[in-house]
């Protein structure tokens, strides 16, 4: 049997323990021990970024982050965006933009998203483009997705002000 | 089977544990951790540690040293390492730049390795052991070493000395189909003093064009004058082949960016 490990992380801002097995991805651990199936595992290579979370408020790719190296890290995942029922201002825009066909990548490109709006609120398109440059997605051609992101940031700009 | 982590507070106790057999020394995961995700089972045992000595950065009377766990990231935006930034951002996309190293680059088989590519132009030394090596020779031995890379240094190029490409079939990131690192010093007359000129993909790990690097020393930064060296550029390649270029592809296009990186 193969040995688990303990690990104590705030998921979502909930704090959570779980034990994992040892040499487990983030990935799996989300997936199979916290219950959270929002990632997704595209390639378990760091090539496609739909595994994309934020930990401790930098982007990663939870398929090549160990589990057990994220003990009292803040790990945020796309379940965790909306809050009291009402969408992300990402999510609302990637849903009213149709930037979502099959929505594998979604949740990998919402998380990108969300890094780069965290550090630069009022992005140009070439800082979504560079932003958005780590995840693929096959079904939209990604112009759909720039414009999300584009719209949500003015969303965000409009209530903030 | 299932992997085991060990993690140590300092360097020395996880070279210590990597004496043991079956284990694999584990700094931003992005190599490491792909390879057991594809099924390289040579090792059992990852190896990590979290001494602040591996994420250190400094700079001093113009030599720069960067720890063995900085990452791609870390060096991007740092304004003290402007001149570095095009290289750093040349490596993955960001969620691969936020853990991507410095360390695991020198040890990154072609087509990978972009940074690695800069550090064989800046002449870097590579601190591994206890011991101080320079990259060409680290480079060569690499698949021998043992010891922890702890982290490398370098004197900081003046500004335009050192330029840098990456060549990829997607924008605004992709695989390299090459890369050119070149720190070329002329005089004051733009006589070519010295030139370093570093090559990725042109083997299975990064090396130099000497021969161009000689050719280009008493010529001037002119089309005319850079004719030689763009001709003795792809002496003594080997370049890789895999679905980004075939090593003919890659050999028929070195000499065409080497020289728009000359003349740019």
């Amino acid at each position: 049997m193969a040995k688990k490990v303990p690990v104590q992380l705030i998921l979502n801002g909930e704090e959570r323990a779980e034990f994992v097995e040892s040499g487990a991805t983030l990935l799996n651990a989300l997936r199979d021990r916290f219950g959270d199936t929002s990632s997704k595992g595209g390639c378990h290579q760091g090539t496609c970024g739909a595994c994309s979370v934020l930990i401790d408020g930098e982007l990663k790719l939870s398929c090549l982050v160990l589990a057990e190296t994220c003990e009292g890290a803040q790990v945020q995942t796309v379940a965790g965006l909306a809050s009291d029922g009402v969408m992300h201002p990402l999510q609302q825009a990637i849903a009213d933009g149709f930037a979502a066909q099959c929505g594998f990548c979604t949740p990998g490109m919402i998380m990108a998203a969300k890094a780069l709006l965290d550090e630069t609120p009022d992005p140009t398109r070439e800082d979504v483009i560079e932003a958005l440059a780590g995840n693929i997605c096959r079904c939209t051609g990604y112009e759909p997705i720039i414009q999300a992101v584009l719209s949500a940031a003015r969303a965000n700009a409009h209530q903030a002000a | 089977m299932a992997l085991i982590l060990q993690s140590f507070e300092t360097i020395d106790q996880a070279s210590a544990a990597l004496n043991a057999t079956g284990t694999r020394y584990l700094g931003g995961g992005t190599l490491v951790v792909r390879a057991a995700s594809e099924g390289d089972l040579s090792f059992s045992s990852y190896v990590c540690s979290t001494d602040p000595a591996l994420t250190r950065i400094w700079t001093k009377d113009g030599s720069v040293h960067l720890g063995a766990g900085v990452t791609m990231a870390a060096i991007a935006r740092n304004e003290e390492l402007a001149p570095l930034a095009k290289a750093a951002r040349a490596v993955g996309g960001p969620a691969v730049r936020n853990m991507a190293t410095v360390g695991g680059n020198l040890f990154a088989p072609a087509p990978y390795g972009d940074f690695a590519v800069a550090l064989v132009a800046l002449d870097a030394t590579v601190e591994t052991g206890g011991r101080q090596i320079r990259i060409d020779e680290f480079l060569i031995g690499r698949d021998a070493i043992k010891s922890i890379v702890t982290g490398v240094t370098f004197a900081m190029p003046a500004a335009g000395v050192f330029r840098f490409v990456k060549i990829s079939r997607t924008k605004p990131k992709g695989v390299s189909v090459l890369s050119i690192a070149t720190l070329i010093e002329t005089d004051t007359s733009g006589v070519i003093k010295s030139a370093r000129i570093a090559l990725g993909c042109m083997a299975d790990r990064p090396i130099r064009a000497k021969a161009a690097e000689e050719a280009l020393i008493g010529a001037t930064l002119t089309a005319e004058g850079i004719t030689p060296a763009v001709a003795a550029v792809s002496r003594g390649i080997d370049p890789i082949t895999d679905p980004i270029a075939s090593a003919w592809y890659r050999g028929e296009v070195l000499p065409v960016h080497f020289r728009r990186l000359l003349l740019g």
